[in-house]
């Protein structure tokens, strides 16, 4: 059997190393690391507790308003966020490793599985959360910490949304994500898998609050000839079916064309890559710098071995019964570039089969389906804000 | 290149840098191996009656990251026969001729013991004495150590019985723990010495086991206070050594000791009159490698200052070294912040706001512009902010000339001088009330 490599891309620190880059970080006053959170972690505060080895009370500082402070850890887009702004910079260093060291505290608590949070003394009060993701059960969390009862409904078989489901295996794996959303759920959040909610009206009698969070929908079609073929599959599934089955499991071809150039189609054009493709190409109707994905994400791929190719927009999948090529547009015309398999990989589509009523007083969003699609620490951010209007609304109507 | 020989109260050596008393001068093999490697000197591990030591011995003291700035010891002297201390010494000396070679001796405070132990260590060749009167722990329970060196009159009375019978120069090796150490050297001057050596270890319980309640270094459990060292107690061995160095009644030769671990450090002890230098703590957590850049780096510096001599720059601090009342109090100084390199982090402004003078404005970041300015007004020049800034240079502290002639408190005391307009007066009531 192929050997895949899965492992973390960014391995934990080791206790030395964690205390020197602790110790290499300034301590800023209004750090522009904290500002840069969406949900304004106070990163200097945390790692000078890791400095002084109070790893539990660091870990206090991640999770209090960032609930997925564990998966944002090894999942953030950082080089955009805190890192990003991290003074050091400045001094044209490298930055302080933010997010390694908000992982070096968080692994602590999460590994001893140090309860650092308590639910509430009861309210009596209820609230429907629905989807378990990042955005819901932040919400969730909050909710039970102030004593509220919640209940998260969620149409798949395991909690967590697209932590557990949808993030490339080398950042997060799916047990990881799950260990997390426990936490969570031991603080005694009631959970509902396998039901896919249709109407909130029902909720909405039952409940003196909803709180939606539902993500987005499955991927965009190409809408172009051939794209139900055999072998043409879209990166989400993809990828789900890669973190929820044993490795060897995953189908991969030979020849892998990923369209697309977010940052899905990254993950996809490496996971794809892992797990045995020969070759594993982006195919991007427009130029390099064009693409949306970050570009730490391009050089992960290019790392990789993966292969680009740039102005080159799909017009078909070719093939009869399984798919044996792509035909592009190109600028020196048609080309039609051979290939076994084909992940799809140009953006979700809103979720349909759920309305959520506007200016209804009791109804509440965040996460992807109220922003469009960001990251778990945007999710982390709404859920934490969506708690707490509701805790103001049910406490003080 | 600089000329680093050294001749101090009569002992020669090839450049200034001995090793101190301790555990790197136990053995033969190591001194030789540290001459070999450049050492000028080595002042041997005090020898006396033969000692039981505990295990666990040193603790130590990080910072940050940073390991072992500041370490102590339960250690006592040689745990060897006297004789075989001497017969290596002898061989040093026979094998190293060039190189200073220093008994470190202490024995109970008796005439007879002190003769006996000077005639046989001046039997080796040995190229002089120092008489350990510094050693705070253990060995001062017994009545030797720095229960000699605490008491003015011991202190005199034991370098007189040394003096009775040496033909070899006496150095006197001073405790920090005393309240006023120049009492401690007038009477080593008293008693005959040839010089002195400052400072021994400083009296500490370097931390506790907060799973055991253990203090370290901890014997099982239980620890003794012990001798701290290590480039920590630098700064207080810089003063003693100044303070030493100035006073009138003592004017013989010092060898600087304590935290000396770069040129830069020895160089600072010699600014300050030190005639040799002695490491230990270095060398235990870096090994006698450290004296190729001891050696190097002063003489660059020396080179490049056009000091040809470490005798063109010894004792050149001490006369900047002054009382307090001898201060200009018309001596302005304001900071400066080089906006250019300034990375923002803003730990200036926080540490001036609610650490000093709250001399900095904090402006907003999203401007795009500085974020931080000096409130000249309120600024008083006091390092603060260029002390905690992490890049270099970029706050500096800059002299503002005033129309005033130097006044000190001494004058200005005396109802002479004027003093120039100063920031402080802005810090009232109502000014602070008005941010």
């Amino acid at each position: 059997m192929a050997d895949f490599d899965f492992a973390d891309i960014a391995p934990p620190l080791t206790p030395d190393y964690a205390l020197l880059e602790a110790n290499k970080c300034l301590f800023c006053y209004d750090a522009p690391c904290t500002i840069a959170c969406p949900t304004h972690i106070d990163v200097p505060a945390f790692i000078k507790k890791i400095a002084t080895g109070n790893l539990r009370g660091s870990a206090r500082v991640i999770l209090e308003p960032n609930p997925f402070g564990h998966s944002c850890a090894r999942a953030c887009p950082v080089e955009v966020l805190c890192e990003g702004a991290c003074v050091l910079n400045d001094r044209d260093e490298q930055p302080i490793k933010i997010a390694l060291l908000q992982r070096h505290a968080t692994d602590y608590v999460l590994e001893r599985k140090l309860k650092l949070f308590q639910a509430g003394k009861a309210t009596g009060k209820k609230v429907a959360v629905v989807g378990a993701g990042p955005a819901g059960l932040a919400c969730a969390r909050d909710l039970r910490r102030w004593g509220h009862a919640v209940t998260v409904f969620d149409a798949k078989p395991r909690p967590g949304g697209l932590n557990t489901y949808g993030i490339a295996e080398y950042k997060l794996k799916a047990d990881v994500a799950l260990a997390e959303v426990q936490d969570i759920l031991d603080l005694g959040v009631e959970l509902k898998l396998g039901i896919m909610v249709r109407s909130l009206e029902p909720l909405l009698e039952e409940y003196d609050a909803v709180f939606v969070g539902i993500g987005l929908g499955k991927t965009k079609k190409l809408g172009i000839p051939g794209e139900d073929l055999d072998g043409v599959v879209d990166a989400l599934t993809f990828i789900e079916h890669l973190k929820t089955h044993p490795y060897h499991e995953t189908r991969v071809g030979k020849r892998v064309l990923v369209i697309g150039a977010g940052n899905t189609a990254i993950d996809a054009v490496t996971q794809a890559k892992r797990l045995g493709a020969e070759q594993s190409t982006i195919v991007y109707r427009r130029g390099e710098d064009d693409m949306p994905c970050y570009d730490y994400e391009y050089e992960l791929a290019k790392r990789d071995g993966c292969a680009f190719r740039f102005d080159a927009l799909p017009k078909r999948v070719v093939g009869s019964g399984r798919v044996t090529g792509l035909e592009v547009e190109t600028p020196q015309g048609t080309e039609a570039i051979p290939c076994d398999m084909v992940i799809v990989a140009i953006g979700q589509g809103a979720r349909t089969g759920l309305v959520v009523p506007q200016g209804n007083p009791k109804v509440f969003v965040g996460g992807d389906c109220a922003n469009g699609g960001a990251e778990i620490v945007n999710a982390a951010a709404e859920g934490v804000a969506g708690a707490k209007q509701i805790h103001q609304r049910l406490t003080h109507g | 290149m600089a000329d680093l020989k050294t001749s101090f109260a009569g002992i020669e050596s090839p450049n200034p840098f001995w090793l101190a008393s301790g555990p790197p001068t136990n053995t033969y093999g190591q001194v030789a191996k540290a001459f070999d490697q450049g050492w000028g000197g080595a002042v041997w591990k005090t020898i006396g009656d033969p000692i039981i030591n505990v295990f666990s011995r040193y603790g130590s003291v990080d910072l940050g990251a940073t390991r072992m700035m500041g370490l102590n010891n339960i250690e006592l002297i040689s745990d060897r026969p006297i004789a075989d201390n001497l017969k290596e010494i002898a061989e040093v000396k026979r094998n190293y001729p060039t190189h200073a070679i220093i008994a470190s001796l202490m024995v109970e405070s008796k005439r007879e013991t002190w003769h006996e132990i000077v005639k046989q260590t001046q039997d080796t060749g040995a190229d002089g004495i120092e008489l350990n009167f510094g050693c705070p722990h253990g060995m001062s329970e017994r009545g030797m150590g720095s229960a000699v060196g605490q008491v003015p009159d011991y202190t005199c009375q034991i370098v007189e019985w040394v003096k009775e019978v040496a033909t070899i120069p006496v150095i006197v090796k001073l405790t920090p723990n005393v309240t006023d150490i120049t009492y401690i050297a007038r009477a080593a001057v008293k008693g005959g010495a040839d010089a002195l050596s400052l400072i021994n270890t400083i009296n500490s319980i370097v931390s506790v086991d907060l799973d055991t309640f253990a203090p370290a270094p901890s014997v099982g459990g239980k620890s003794s206070h012990g001798g701290y060292c290590g480039p920590a107690v630098k700064p207080i061995a810089l003063h003693l050594v100044s303070a030493v160095a100035k006073d009138p009644q003592v004017q013989i030769p010092i060898s600087g000791i304590g935290g000396i671990s770069t040129w830069r450090d020895a160089a600072e002890f010699v600014t300050l009159g030190a005639g040799t230098l002695q490491v230990c703590t270095a060398v235990m957590h870096y090994g006698f490698r450290i004296v190729e850049d001891l050696i190097d780096g002063l003489s660059n510096w020396m080179d490049e200052r056009g000091h040809r001599t470490l005798a063109d720059v010894r004792g050149r601090a001490l006369p900047n070294v002054t009382k307090w009342e001898e201060l200009d109090l018309n001596y302005h100084l304001l900071a400066r912040i080089d906006q250019d390199t300034c990375i923002k982090c803003e730990l200036c402004w926080t540490a001036c706001e609610d650490g000093a003078h709250q001399a900095i404005r904090r402006l907003p970041r999203d401007n795009g512009g500085p974020v931080v300015e000096i409130i000249e007004e309120a600024c008083v020049g006091c390092n603060l902010c260029a002390a905690v800034c992490p890049v270099q240079g970029c706050i500096t502290m800059e002299p503002v000339p005033n129309d005033f002639a130097p006044v000190t408190w001494k004058e200005y005391a005396a109802g002479k001088g004027k003093l120039a307009p100063r920031s402080e007066q802005f810090h009232t009531a109502t000014w602070s009330k008005s941010r």
